[in-house]
């Protein structure tokens, strides 16, 4: 009995320190990972979209509520006007959601660029809609007014050769996009007057 | 036979350097080694892991009744690779997306829960830090010799850290395969196969 006690004691106290070892620990370091991960994971894809902004678009970023969920949009300011705005959707691709991060000028209503964020779409088929950039630019400068579909869909958009899935839910994320962007417009266009330089 | 300090650090160099001699905790030796990069992080990782658990075992070793010991030294060990987890994620970010699901899985390394329970368990803090740091060191070493050979020869260059380091000229042809999992296998066969002739007498 007294070395069942022993062991109970010893076990309990041991997962508690560990627990709020770990605890505290995750606390302190929770910002850090958070813009670690916006920085490698989103990051790159930002950048492409946002070329030639003169801020740091990672830094420059808001959130605003959509329904229940808040949305992150991150900035770019060209020439000292913040014109470019780029949030993420996801769309079903072919295996389990695929992430795109969509940019759009808001003074003209079109599309900055398109990038392929977070995938797993079968390697040098599907995943190609994130290394190849001649199936992205195919998006950069069309209006966000009309859907965006495939070809085959009746569309304008070349899909990626053996990768239609993939290509239509990069289509259907990015109309989705369009979709958010004009019900949040006014809130986004308030929003923006704050990083006027 | 009790062995000097000096021997509990030196053994886990030569004597019972983990993947070749023990051959222990082979699936991050296989998985990660395909740079030396990816090496040395694993490496400094695990002996992180190593140095801690073996430190704290040891010290508890007295509190910990016996028949619960395995379940302590998996919630040392588990706290510890969390420890790191967090840590990459904070500080080296590209290095665990790289490293990715070998970091968590550290917790069932049989070389750290192997020393805590053969090693730590019966011997003094620092006998059991020396000894945590020998074999920390030594599969440090033993992962960044494979990765080095797997990644001079599966691609012609040398990564230490971030930007690789070109060693044969342009007319190279890569072994590809020797950076997939068959290449592991075979330069851990090779390595073995070196190191039992060099301790030959």
């Amino acid at each position: 009995m007294r070395e069942m006690i022993k062991m109970i004691i010893v076990l309990t106290i041991l997962s508690c320190f560990s627990g709020g070892v770990l605890a505290y620990l995750r606390n302190s370091t929770q910002d850090r990972i958070d813009n670690q991960v916006l920085e490698f994971v989103k990051g790159p894809a930002i950048r492409t979209i946002f070329e030639g902004a003169s801020n740091n678009p990672i830094a420059d970023r808001f959130t605003l509520k959509d329904g229940d969920v808040e949305r992150t949009f991150f900035v770019a300011v060209y020439d000292g006007d913040p014109k470019g705005v780029a949030f993420e959707t996801s769309g079903k691709g072919f295996g389990g959601d695929v992430g795109v991060m969509v940019g759009i000028n808001v003074e003209d209503d079109k599309l900055l660029g398109v990038s392929v964020t977070t995938h797993s779409e079968t390697p040098g088929m599907g995943a190609r809609a994130k290394t190849d950039p001649n199936f992205v630019s195919q998006f950069k400068g069309l209006s966000v007014k009309e859907p965006f579909k495939v070809t085959a869909d009746g569309g304008s958009i070349n899909a990626l050769s053996g990768a239609t899935i993939t290509s239509r839910a990069v289509s259907a994320a990015t109309t989705d996009a369009d979709k958010i962007y004009e019900k949040l417009k006014p809130e986004i266009d308030d929003k923006l007057k704050a990083f006027k330089k | 036979m009790a062995k000097s300090l000096t021997q509990e650090f030196v053994k886990g160099l030569w004597d019972e350097v983990p993947p070749f001699r023990l051959v222990l905790g082979l699936c991050p030796t296989l998985a990660v080694t395909k740079s030396i990069e990816n090496g040395i992080g694993m490496g400094v990782a695990t002996t992180f892991v190593l140095v801690g658990s073996n430190v704290l075992v040891s010290a508890l070793r007295k509190l910990i009744p016996s028949k619960v010991r395995i379940a302590c030294y998996i919630v040392i060990i588990a706290t510890f690779v969390t420890v790191v987890e967090l840590l990459m994620q904070a500080f080296a970010y590209p290095l665990f997306l790289k490293l990715g699901i070998f970091i968590p899985l550290i917790v069932v390394n049989c070389i750290v829960l192997g020393r805590s329970e053969a090693f730590a368990s019966k011997n003094g803090v620092f006998r059991s830090l020396l000894d945590a740091l020998g074999i920390g060191i030594g599969y440090t070493l033993a992962l960044m010799a494979l990765a080095a050979v797997r990644e001079l020869l599966g691609t012609g260059h040398l990564t230490f850290w971030v930007t690789p380091i070109q060693i044969f000229g342009p007319s190279f042809q890569p072994f590809k395969f020797m950076i997939e999992a068959p290449g592991a296998f075979m330069a851990l066969g090779l390595m073995l196969c070196l190191m039992n002739l060099a301790g030959k007498k």
